[in-house]
């Protein structure tokens, strides 16, 4: 089994330890308090952290040598059999998104856009935006990204190979291309972030759809039509994985006429949607988060509230559509800006 | 004398509304479960009260059987004419005749079903609802209250026969009688404090009269409803889980159920928990209290609450629930039946474990679950066997599995729920004697000619 990839020397000579100084759920009194935390967790040794940690990956991004903390702070919680969630609820999980067997060798062609495990999300690949894509999808090529939420580093490296192995003897081996487009976040964030963190070999090129979407609105320009509507964004746990995406999504508001409004909870203070919260049993952590999210939303008078993540779409879209705004996939979004 | 009685029949009820064709008396003599068919000599629908009285009296003057009947949709062969006769067909009795907001119940003909009340309430009187089984729409409110089924709001309110309100019944012998308030006053509000005479035609599988009219309670129909789906891993821990949960009295409606399809469930225990409220803090006030209830299972980490987002909750919001008629068609060739024990909430693991064994050992596709009954007083624990009735073995494997459950049933305390023939001697063998004496003494009474669905409730 590959070890994460982390360098205990590093953080013992770090003067910030902003990966929980930055913490938005779990508080310390000054650095040194974190600093103890932080090194008891690099040792193996038990840790406040490792029972409060909301799992929302932040500290991922905050880390400015990227020295890995979140996924050695999962890996910590495993091996110390931490539950994060009850017993029940995360082996129903484990079995529910397991790899079925239910996949066939399909003929693909490029740009092969991978859903995930979201089946009804496919029909979100259409219109000029995807324009002679493949789509594939299922429970055999999930990403498997969430068992960070649940102590379940073993299940990563178990079954991600395996999705991997997957997507190339199934689709993409004999595909014209070598490129997946992960509509998914937490896709991209698998097969960059984590597989190099954790040594797993990815032989395909993995693109992020915002920078397919990027791409693509400058080969559609003409078909613009600006949208000119405020719009607030909801930034998911995942795209701590890959902040330099984040960027680029405001050049794709940009193209399409949509103004991101600044708001409190958004970028590198971004607030966990209160998904995972629920599944931990921290209920009423996640309605404050909710009503966090959605008065700062509310407070900036915009028209959509776009989400990246289908989870946090399931989770926020009904509290947000009722409050009067709504609720839109960044894809769905652009391709309201060219007709679709 | 059937060609007689037809004739007579058809005097009371006009031509169109009875039938003794063969292909009208082949539909007639059974129902979807196993219990093998009994054809009766003539179906007869009634309009009303008076022609309900009628065909009464008729079979008794030509001293031929007479089965009432809903929906037909028992499942155990309640409405099967086991000694031939009539089958008296309550649908065109479909009326509801009043809703009371202000005291909240509604009164209703006996063969009104389930789906017209709901899509009654819904448009005229938003603000109220009433307590739905999982049965088909077309299944009738008299049945059901009948059988003592219960439903939507069982947690809330009881039984369905505990939110019945009075009666109006044809007696075997012909007369009408009214049964609660509506017998003193004009209001049906309710059976107290008289002396109760309902009881007299609940759980009698229509040996001791003919329902025509009935009051039911209806309830607040709230704006906003969730869903809590509870999920353990112990059976012998849920007693105490069911205990907590219906402490808090806020739930409507509370329904564990195990199944090993999807592959995911198998071996998880689940309780899904109904709830509704006025304004969505109330809501989340009620969940708060629903969850601190079993918070030390949830610390301990041996249960806990399925996170399902608001998009995944409305398949355990819809009412009737599409699961079990999911389950119902597993097998295809449209066969289902179930035995409902009605037990203390104690007995919940043995009666989980009995479902095991017995689906192992008959090799049958099982869906196993209950309905808590008030605040966990009782629970009716249901055995679904679904089985191709196009299938021979299949049907005979279902039976032989509803037969041993009954006997497991009855063996840990439990009582078979709207009992099938076979399973009425099963009890009857446990019944204290006296009880049963006194049983056939009333029906005698009623019933002087032995007229009302004879073969049912009879050594």
């Amino acid at each position: 089994m590959n070890s994460i990839k982390f360098d205990p020397d590093v953080c013992v000579n770090c003067e910030t330890i902003d990966c929980l100084m930055k913490c938005q759920y779990v508080s310390f009194k000054d650095v040194a308090e974190a600093r103890d935390e932080k090194l008891k967790i690099n040792d193996g040794k038990d840790s406040r952290v490792l029972e409060e940690c909301l799992t929302c990956y932040a500290c991922q991004e905050y880390c400015p040598v990227d020295n890995n903390p979140f996924f050695l702070l999962v890996e910590r919680q495993e091996e110390k059999g931490f539950l994060p969630a009850p017993r029940p609820i995360i082996e129903e999980q484990l079995r529910m998104m397991a790899p079925k067997g239910r996949i066939a060798k399909e003929t693909v062609s490029g740009p092969v856009v991978d859903m995930c495990a979201f089946p009804m999300l496919t029909g979100c690949v259409r219109g000029k935006l995807f324009e002679g894509a493949s789509t594939i999808v299922g429970t055999d090529i999930f990403c498997n990204i969430m068992w960070l939420h649940f102590a379940k580093n073993s299940t990563i490296r178990e079954r991600v190979p395996e999705m991997i192995d997957n997507i190339m003897s199934f689709y993409l081996a004999d595909a014209d291309t070598n490129e997946l487009v992960c509509f998914h976040d937490e896709c991209y964030g698998t097969y960059t972030s984590v597989a190099d963190a954790y040594g797993i070999n990815v032989p395909f090129k993995p693109i992020h759809q915002f920078d397919y979407y990027n791409q693509r609105l400058d080969v559609l320009k003409d078909k613009i039509t600006p949208i000119n509507a405020k719009i607030v964004y909801q930034r998911p746990c995942s795209n701590r994985l890959c902040p330099q995406t984040d960027p680029v999504l405001d050049e794709i508001f940009e193209k399409i006429g949509a103004e991101r409004v600044p708001r409190k909870y958004d970028r590198a203070n971004a607030l966990c949607c209160g998904g995972v919260p629920r599944a931990h049993q921290r209920d009423e952590l996640a309605d404050e988060l909710v009503d966090k999210n959605i008065n700062d939303m509310l407070s900036v008078g915009a028209t959509y509230c776009v989400f990246n993540c289908p989870f946090c779409m399931a989770t926020l879209g009904q509290e947000v559509a009722e409050q009067g705004l709504m609720p839109i996939l960044v894809s769905d979004l652009v391709q309201i800006a060219l007709g679709d | 004398m059937t060609t007689d009685l037809i004739t007579r029949l058809e005097k009371i009820v006009g031509p169109r509304f009875v039938s003794g064709a063969a292909e009208e008396r082949y539909l007639y003599s059974m129902d979807q479960g196993t219990m093998p068919p009994s054809e009766p000599d003539v179906v007869v629908m009634p309009a009303n009260t008076e022609e309900v009285q009628q065909v009464v009296r008729l079979a008794n003057e030509l001293k031929v059987p007479i089965v009432p009947m809903g929906a037909g949709l028992v499942l155990s062969g309640l409405t099967r004419a086991l000694r031939g006769g009539i089958i008296l067909d309550m649908k065109r009795m479909n009326h509801i005749i009043e809703v009371n907001p202000q005291s909240r119940y509604a009164v209703i003909e006996g063969g009104a079903a389930q789906g017209m009340l709901k899509s009654y309430l819904k448009k005229h009187h938003p603000q109220l609802k009433h307590s739905m089984p999982d049965a088909p729409p077309i299944a009738t409110l008299a049945g059901n209250i009948c059988i003592h089924g219960s439903g939507h709001l069982s947690v809330l309110g009881g039984s369905h026969s505990d939110m019945l309100t009075g009666m109006e019944v044809v007696l075997p012998s012909g007369e009408i009688v009214r049964t609660g308030s509506c017998s003193v006053a004009g209001e049906w509000f309710g059976r107290s404090p008289l002396p109760d005479l309902s009881g007299l035609f609940l759980g009698w599988s229509g040996t001791t009269g003919i329902v025509t009219k009935l009051g039911i309670k209806l309830f607040p129909s709230y704006k906003h409803n969730d869903v809590l789906v509870f999920v353990a891993e112990d059976a012998d821990q849920m007693p105490d889980m069911i205990s907590k949960l219906t402490s808090t009295q806020v739930a409507e409606d509370m329904t564990p159920w195990m199944t090993p399809k999807p592959d995911w469930a198998k071996g998880f225990l689940h309780i899904n928990i109904a709830y509704g409220a006025h304004t969505k803090k109330e809501l989340t006030f009620k969940r708060n209290l629903l969850q601190a209830s079993v918070k030390k299972y949830i610390d301990d980490k041996v249960a806990g609450f399925l996170p399902l987002p608001a998009p995944q909750k409305g398949r355990f919001l819809q009412i009737p629930s599409p699961d079990l008629v999911r389950f119902a068609d597993l097998r295809k060739g449209g066969g289902f039946e179930y035995v409902g024990a009605i037990m203390a909430i104690e007995h919940f693991p043995q009666a989980y474990r009995a479902g095991l064994e017995i689906a192992e050992k008959y090799n049958v596709s099982y869906s196993l679950g209950a309905r808590i009954i008030g605040a966990g007083h009782s629970m009716m624990f249901f055995f679904a066997y679904a089985f191709n009735r196009a299938d021979a073995e299949d049907v005979k494997r279902a039976s032989d599995a509803l037969e041993a459950t009954n006997t497991a049933a009855l063996a840990m305390g439990g009582i078979p729920w709207k009992a099938e023939q076979p399973a009425q001697q099963q009890i009857i063998d446990q019944m204290d004697p006296e009880t049963f004496a006194l049983m056939g003494r009333i029906r005698s009474v009623l019933d002087p000619n032995g007229i009302m669905n004879p073969g049912n409730w009879e050594k």
